[in-house]
């Protein structure tokens, strides 16, 4: 099973900063492993981010994220309690869905 | 929405060439003053988004659960302060223990109690206890990285009560200006002294309070060139592995002597771990 992502998620007057870290290995496809075989690529596809359960952002990715990809992005009309959920699912099909408390 | 891309890389390097370029035209004094506000900045950049974060949360998934041969979780590991009180152990650590009567570090503690509680087979933990460059954090350095994390803002307090723990002392001090191998190195020879730098990375006096407090609170790190985070055990073995010196065996007494003469020094700083280095 994939491994935690960081959640921080900060109330600023109705603006809720979100700053997600996930784990992830974001293998390109391009690259070749000791015995000169291609690794193949994995990276996460998709990402959603919801406030209470409310769908906000959806993102399409591909291989030129970077290894343990983070993301910032703010929210309008949030408050300090809300919650926020960050799922994401990668080319393999593996999936992994936090969520955090905004403060 | 802000990300991260690999491009990133290709910038680092730009920033390179563009310093390289300043270096040749610029005095050299001023050169280096550049040099080094270029490489704090560069260490600014890093501090949000610290990938040990990651690390941090697998090691606390690890802590509690029901894992190896006796099917327990660490939760009852005394680090120090009582069994199952993590919040500020790595703070005091090493620290002598009455049940081993040793005195033991954050990392060879852990060890032991995967040994004692979870009934895992030492040698097999610990014969690879540090990931490779790029790899996933070995359990030990996921771990050590939560328990570390559980200190932060604490202030350092190594203890010297204990005869063993003074004597633990007494032969890290001896360790640390010891000369040899091919070399005829010492940890001294880099660490002792004002105004020491290798390259452009100036050098720690470990001797001293202040760079003392500066090393022993910012390790472990995850360290950016390698990719993974490294613990203390990890600097030591590798400060051996840099003078030539035999290799150092993970959770060796001179391991764990050198981390005691560093925290003692380091007394008051505070934890500041997982940090982030270039």
């Amino acid at each position: 099973m994939a491994d935690p992502m960081k959640i921080r998620a900060s109330a600023k007057g109705d603006v809720v900063d979100v700053r997600v870290l996930m784990a992830h290995e974001m293998e390109t496809g391009q690259r070749k492993d000791a015995e000169g075989k291609t690794i193949p690529a994995w990276y996460i596809s998709e990402v959603v981010a919801s406030l209470n359960d409310k769908p906000v952002l959806k993102a399409h990715w591909g291989p030129a994220i970077a290894k343990n990809p983070y993301m910032q992005f703010k929210i309008r009309g949030g408050k300090a309690g809300d919650k926020v959920t960050i799922s994401w699912v990668d080319n393999k099909g593996d999936k992994r869905t936090d969520e955090a408390t905004v403060s | 929405m802000k990300t991260r891309t690999a491009r990133a890389g290709a910038a680092m390097a730009a920033l390179g060439a563009v310093l390289g370029a300043i270096a040749i035209g610029a005095p050299p004094a001023a050169a280096q003053e550049d040099t080094k506000a270029e490489i704090e900045r560069y260490r600014e950049m890093l501090q949000d988004g610290n990938p040990a974060e990651l690390t941090v949360l697998r090691g606390e998934g690890l802590w509690k659960e029901k894992r190896g041969p006796k099917n327990a979780s660490l939760e009852e590991c005394d680090l120090g302060k009582g069994p199952g009180v993590v919040q500020g152990a790595y703070a005091e650590l090493p620290r002598h223990f009455a049940d081993v009567d040793a005195v033991m570090d954050a990392e060879t503690r852990i060890v032991h109690c995967m040994v004692a509680l979870q009934g895992f087979d030492k040698a097999e933990i610990t014969k690879r206890p540090f990931s490779g460059t790029g790899q996933r954090a070995t359990d030990i350095e996921a771990l050590t990285a939560f328990v570390v994390e559980e200190s932060r803002g604490v202030p350092v307090n190594v203890p010297q009560q204990h005869p063993k723990e003074i004597a633990a002392y007494q032969r890290g001090e001896r360790i640390f200006h010891y000369r040899g191998g091919p070399y005829d190195f010492s940890c001294a020879s880099c660490h002792e002294g004002e105004n020491k730098r290798i390259r452009l990375q100036d050098l720690p006096e470990l001797t001293k309070s202040g760079p003392a407090q500066l090393a022993f609170t910012t390790w472990p790190a995850y360290r950016v060139s390698q990719g993974a985070l490294r613990t203390m055990q990890w600097r030591m073995y590798d400060c051996f592995r840099q003078q030539r010196f035999p290799e150092m065996v993970f959770g060796s007494e001179a391991s764990i002597d050198l981390i005691t003469y560093l925290g003692v020094t380091a007394k008051g700083g505070k934890m500041d771990s997982p940090a982030i280095k270039r």
